[in-house]
């Protein structure tokens, strides 16, 4: 009998947190599949953030870190400083990565640091209860957005993805989406070559992942994936920004 | 090794770091330091190693959590305004009970404050610094050969504990030359392999490096683990150096540079025939606390000197235990006290001792 799905070696089995609808689950299968598939799992060092995934490190069944808020990708750098031949990976949110940590994101890109980064984009902070964050859509309502984002006042929603492309160290930027199955395949797909960046040693890769939120989007889950694919997706478009041959 | 050689106090320091198998360096340009990571980016590829010049100072404290968690001996160092933005990692380091090694090259605060030397730097070195119920040891050379000494003791110490170790100096330390000997060189191949560090999960169960308890009994259970460390620390990690405290009548207590300015003091009060000793305490976390309680059953009266506007005297007092007086001077701000202006202190105290 050939076995056509399984649970993932590379996650525990340890029952996720995350709200009904939440899409970190989606993601978090996505890269313990690929590390599973890359044959990696015994040589991969992860780093978890502060957020809703901050207990990733509980889930992942690789040797993990959990960070301080936006310094995941420098402890992967003291990581992979040590253990250059280990392949190491920061899992981080838009609060995380987009604001407290743009320097360290920035930086370690630029570096052309060998690690792959999964930046979870929400458009919110989630852990902490639905506040605006730098990624949160012009007029999007938030617990500190109350009236909508206000470009005026609270700036723009910031694009990472491009942002990170034009710095020379980087090697692999791609922005995926899970709100469909079609869209989960191809997210595979760029969290497969981000690793595989990673394992060539080419320098830096991120793949931005956009993901749901019903829970303070205020909406049920059908809902919170549709509203995704017609808000967020115009926004932040898909595709792969940078791709070092 | 063996022979002595002429050396800048922080160059000495990283040497030491390297003879002690350290083989990583993660930091940010701040005076009065910047010859000590200067010093690590020509020699550490020369050993194999790797020198990172980050992109802030918080950075670099969170790649030495990386690379501590990692398994590795790791040196970062500062000075005061970058030691304050290092804190979020330290105090991650102690909470995940990683060692690692920090260097304070202490200047005048607070905010950007000066560049000159100071000890201002004392509560924040000893009583926190950064977040949460945790202690560093803390290791103040008064010397350059001393530095370097404490130095390979500080990662032994780090490992021992798995606990931060910080060396604090200031820019006097740092800037002077002195002759020194590296009386032993470590191999990193030779040391004891850390079975708790992140290599990649190979055959075993996963490790994790963390400081997060969210169950309040569990922060409790793992906030007296780390207190009963401390208390092993404050049983065993005391170091200081006594001068002259045979006859002594008042005692001064000082560390660092202030220490050898102490002893010029000393011997131009004695001059005068006044008698007075010095203790000197080179741990001040855990502090040398016993000593000073049995010189108050001893001696007339203390003298604290700091360059501070006092921080160790309060622990000076607590030692006490108000069995005598404590006075304080200090020169603040940058400012150097001299041997004479000591011993005006000292005259002035002599007085009442009568």
């Amino acid at each position: 009998m050939k076995l056509v799905a399984g649970y993932p070696d590379s996650l525990t089995e340890k029952p996720f947190h995350y709200c009904p609808g939440c899409t970190h689950g989606i993601i978090h299968r996505l890269v313990a599949e690929v590390i599973d598939e890359l044959g990696i799992r015994e040589e991969t060092i992860g780093v978890a953030p502060v957020g809703c995934s901050v207990l990733a490190y509980e889930y992942f069944d690789v040797d993990m870190f959990e960070a301080s808020h936006g310094r995941a990708p420098a402890v992967a750098t003291g990581v992979k400083r040590v253990h250059p031949d280990k392949i190491v990976f920061t899992y981080q949110g838009d609060g995380d990565l987009a604001s407290i940590g743009t320097a360290e994101i920035i930086h370690a890109a630029n570096r052309g640091e060998k690690i792959t980064t999964i930046f979870v984009n929400n458009a919110i902070y989630g852990m902490t209860g639905g506040q605006m964050a730098p990624t949160t859509l012009v007029g999007q309502k938030t617990t500190t957005s109350p009236f909508g984002r206000d470009t005026n006042t609270a700036g723009h929603p910031i694009k990472i993805s491009e942002m990170l492309s034009v710095l020379d160290g980087s090697a692999y930027i791609a922005r995926v989406s899970v709100h469909d199955p079609k869209h989960i395949r191809q997210a595979k797909k760029a969290i497969k070559k981000a690793f595989q960046v990673q394992i060539e040693g080419k320098g830096f890769a991120l793949v931005e992942v956009l993901s749901a939120c019903p829970t303070n989007w205020g909406m049920a889950p059908v809902e919170a994936v549709k509203w995704l694919a017609d808000n967020m997706v115009p926004t932040y478009p898909l595709g792969e920004f940078k791709e070092v041959e | 090794m063996g022979e002595k050689i002429l050396m800048k106090g922080n160059e000495a320091i990283a040497e030491a770091a390297i003879k002690a198998g350290c083989r990583y360096f993660f930091g940010y340009p701040i005076t009065p330091q910047n010859a000590l990571p200067e010093y690590m980016s020509r020699r550490l590829p020369e050993v194999g190693g790797v020198f990172l010049q980050a992109e802030s100072e918080v950075a670099a404290s969170n790649m030495v959590y990386g690379a501590a968690g990692a398994g590795a001996r790791v040196l970062t160092s500062s000075s005061s305004p970058g030691i304050s933005l290092k804190m979020e990692g330290i105090s991650y380091i102690a909470g995940a009970e990683l060692p690692a090694v920090i260097v304070n090259m202490m200047r005048g605060g607070p905010g950007l404050g000066g560049i000159q030397p100071s000890q201002s730097d004392y509560f924040q070195a000893t009583k926190g610094g950064g977040h949460g119920d945790y202690r560093l040891v803390v290791l103040a050379p008064s010397s350059v050969q001393e530095a370097v000494d404490l130095t390979m003791e500080a990662f032994e110490i780090a490992d021992r504990y798995r606990n931060p170790v910080m060396i604090v100096g200031d820019g006097i330390i740092g800037q002077m030359m002195e002759p020194v000997e590296f009386k032993k060189e470590i191999d990193p191949a030779d040391l004891p392999k850390k079975d708790w560090a992140t290599d990649g999960a190979k055959g075993r169960e996963k490790n994790v490096i963390n400081s997060l308890f969210l169950d309040p009994r569990e922060l409790e259970k793992h906030n007296l683990k780390l207190k009963a460390k401390y208390d092993k620390m404050k049983e065993k990690e005391v170091r200081y150096e006594t001068y002259k405290m045979d006859d002594a009548e008042l005692v001064i207590v000082a560390y660092g540079t202030t220490a050898r300015i102490a002893l010029s003091a000393i011997e131009l009060a004695r001059e005068k025939g006044i008698k007075v000793g010095l203790i000197r305490p080179i741990s001040l976390f855990p502090f040398p606390e016993k000593i000073i309680a049995e010189a108050a059953g001893k001696v007339n009266s203390f003298l604290v000197v700091e360059m501070s506007a006092g921080q160790m005297v309060e622990d000076v007092r607590l030692a006490v235990n108000g069995k005598k007086e404590v006075y304080f001077y200090g020169r603040t701000g940058g400012m150097v006290p001299s041997p004479e202006e000591i011993v005006e202190e000292i005259v002035k105290i002599g007085g009442a001792i009568k």
